[in-house]
C-alpha cells in the first residue's frame, strides 16, 4: 500500500489549516524582509564610514546578531523583555522585530560589502566628473552594489522564511507546527501521516521559495544585459 | 502629587530593571484580574495526544484540556472562558515568570528544579514506567523479567532504573520504533518505557498487553502557576479536592485517555482530588 494514509491531505479541513499556518509564516517572513531590506541598506552605507563612533557600535551590532542564536534573541524579546520591563509584545510582533533586526544587520554587511567591493576608480572618476557625494552613491555605487547584492540577499530571504518554525517556542502557530499537530492527532490511526504531510509541508516551502529564487535570476539577467 | 507618582513610577522601573518579580506581573494573574479580566490564560500542548492536541475542527481537546474547561467554568462560570496559549516542553516554565498565562497545564511533571522556578497545584495525573510484553509469555511483575532480556530505548527514565538491577539483560534501542518493532519480533521478554506510552500502544497492537505499570518512582504531573502566586495555588488545590468528590479524573479519563489507552484500570495514573 504504497499510499496508504494519503487521504489526510485530501480533507478541507485539515488543508484550511495548513493554509491558516501558511498565512501566518508567510505574513511574518514577508514583513520581516521588507524591514530587514530597508533598514539593512541605510545601515550598510552608513558602516562604510571608517570613524570609530561609526565602525565601534556598528561591529558590536552585527557580531551581538550573529552569534547569538535567533532563537536566543526570541526568548530574550519575548520572555525576557514581559518579566523586566513589563513589555507584552504578542508573539508575531516579536517574531517580526527579532527577525527584522537580524535580517538588517545581515543586509547591512552584505550591503556594506559590495559597495566597498567596487573598485575605487569608479568614486575617483565620478569625483573627477564632479559629482557630489551623494549624487555617487545614488547614480554611479548603489545601482553597481545591487546587482552585486542580488544572489547574497535571496540567500538571507530564504534563510529567514526557513527561520520562522522556531517561532513556536513564543507560542506562534505557523505551517509547520499545524503539520506536526495534525501528524500527532493521528499518530494511532494513520503512521504514515508524517510522511504526508512533511511531504507537502517540502513542497510548500519550495513553492514559497522558488518564485524568489526566479524572480532573481531574472533581474540578474535583466541588468547583466544591460 | 505629580511628583509623588513620578517618583513611584522611578522606583517601579528600577525594580523592573533589577531582575525582581515585577509588581505589575503580581496584579495579572491574581483572582480579582482574572475575573476582572473575564478569561483564564492557560498553557496547554498542541501536539501531544491524549494530553493537549488540536482535534479536526481545530479545538483544543485532551486530559489536560479537560481539566482546564472545567477550571474555567468553576472560576468564571463558562468553560469557554479561556485563552489557550500553545506550549512546547522548553518554555513552559518561561510562560509562567513571564506572567503570560496564569496556570500551565500541559502534562507537567512535578522535579525538584522546576519546583525552584514554578509553584506546582495537587497533581492530577501521575506516570511511571510500564512493561508491554506478548500475551503468549506475560510479564505481570518485574521478578518475571530475571534472567531474561528486556528491551530500553537509551537514556529514559526505564533504562537508567533497570540498570540498576541485576539479572536482568537490557536490550537498547536509540529510537522508540525500532525498540516497538524488536518487541514484535521477540527480540525481548517486554518492552520497558513510560506507562502512558506502552499503554497506548498495546491498545493498538493486538496480543500485546501491559502487565505492570508502577515500577520505579511514580511522578506526579501537576498545573504549575507563577512562583509565588499561592492564591491562585490554593484556588486550584481547593477546586482538585472538590472536583475529587465527583470523580471529576476518572470522567476526564474517560472522555479523553480511554480512546487510547482501552479498557485499562486507570488507577496507574489518574489522580483524584490531588490526593497523590
Amino acid at each position: 500500500m504504497p499510499f496508504s494514509g494519503a487521504e489526510i491531505l485530501f480533507d478541507p479541513a485539515n488543508l484550511a489549516r495548513l493554509g491558516e499556518g501558511l498565512i501566518v509564516t508567510v505574513r511574518i517572513a514577508a514583513i520581516s524582509i521588507v524591514f530587514a531590506f530597508l533598514f539593512g541598506m541605510v545601515i550598510g552605507v552608513i558602516a562604510l564610514s571608517r570613524s570609530g563612533f561609526v565602525q565601534i557600535p556598528y561591529q558590536l551590532f552585527l557580531q551581538a546578531i550573529r552569534i547569538v542564536p535567533q532563537i536566543v534573541w526570541l526568548f530574550l524579546f519575548f520572555f525576557g523583555f514581559a518579566r523586566l520591563l513589563g513589555w507584552n509584545w504578542s508573539g508575531e510582533t516579536t517574531g517580526i522585530v527579532v527577525f527584522s533586526i537580524w535580517g538588517a544587520a545581515e543586509m547591512a554587511d552584505l550591503v556594506r560589502a559590495s559597495i566597498s567591493s567596487l573598485p575605487a576608480h569608479q568614486t575617483q572618476s565620478a569625483l573627477a566628473l564632479g559629482l557630489a557625494r551623494s549624487q555617487i552613491y545614488l547614480h554611479v555605487l548603489i545601482p553597481q552594489a545591487v546587482r552585486r547584492l542580488i544572489p547574497a540577499s535571496i540567500n538571507l530571504a530564504t534563510r529567514i522564511i526557513k527561520t520562522t518554525p522556531l517561532l513556536v517556542l513564543i507560542t506562534i502557530v505557523e505551517v509547520l507546527k499545524v503539520g506536526q499537530q495534525l501528524i500527532e492527532a493521528k499518530i494511532l490511526t494513520n503512521p504514515a501521516a508524517a510522511f504526508w504531510i512533511y511531504g507537502l509541508i517540502f513542497v510548500i516551502y519550495f513553492l514559497i521559495c522558488f518564485p524568489i529564487a526566479v524572480l532573481s535570476r531574472r533581474l540578474e539577467a535583466k541588468w547583466s544585459a544591460q | 502629587m505629580r511628583k509623588l507618582s513620578g517618583f513611584a513610577a522611578v522606583i517601579a522601573a528600577i525594580i523592573g530593571f533589577s531582575g525582581l518579580p515585577a509588581l505589575a506581573a503580581d496584579a495579572q494573574d491574581s483572582i480579582a484580574a482574572i475575573k476582572a479580566r473575564g478569561f483564564l490564560k492557560i498553557a496547554v500542548f498542541s501536539d501531544k495526544p491524549p494530553f493537549g492536541f488540536v482535534d479536526k475542527d481545530g479545538k483544543n481537546q485532551g486530559y489536560d484540556v479537560y481539566f482546564a474547561k472545567r477550571f474555567a467554568r468553576e472560576l468564571l462560570g463558562d468553560e469557554n472562558r479561556i485563552e489557550f496559549t500553545l506550549t512546547e516542553p522548553a518554555n513552559r516554565v518561561d510562560l509562567l515568570e513571564s506572567g503570560r498565562v496564569d496556570i500551565v497545564l500541559a502534562n507537567f511533571t512535578v522535579t525538584p528544579e522546576r519546583a525552584r522556578r514554578v509553584d506546582f497545584a495537587k497533581p492530577y495525573f501521575k506516570t511511571a514506567i510500564g512493561v508491554v510484553s506478548n500475551d503468549k509469555t506475560p510479564v505481570k511483575k518485574v521478578d518475571d523479567l530475571q534472567g531474561k532480556k528486556l528491551i530500553v530505548i537509551r537514556g529514559t527514565t526505564a533504562d537508567v532504573y533497570f540498570s540498576k538491577l541485576s539479572g536482568i539483560e537490557l536490550v537498547k534501542y536509540d529510537q522508540i520504533s525500532d525498540a516497538f518493532q524488536a518487541l514484535r519480533d521477540g527480540r525481548g521478554a517486554g518492552l520497558a518505557q513510560d506507562t502512558t506510552l506502552v499503554l497506548a500502544w498495546a491498545n493498538e497492537n493486538k496480543g500485546f498487553s501491559v502487565g505492570v505499570g508502577d515500577i520505579g518512582n511514580v511522578d506526579p504531573i501537576a498545573p504549575a502557576v507563577r512562583k509565588g502566586n499561592t492564591e491562585l495555588r490554593d484556588w486550584i488545590n481547593d477546586t482538585l479536592v472538590k472536583l475529587g468528590k465527583e470523580s471529576f479524573a476518572r470522567q476526564a479519563f474517560d472522555a479523553t485517555l480511554k480512546p487510547y489507552y482501552g479498557n485499562v484500570e486507570p488507577e496507574n495514573l489518574i489522580v483524584e482530588g490531588g490526593n497523590f
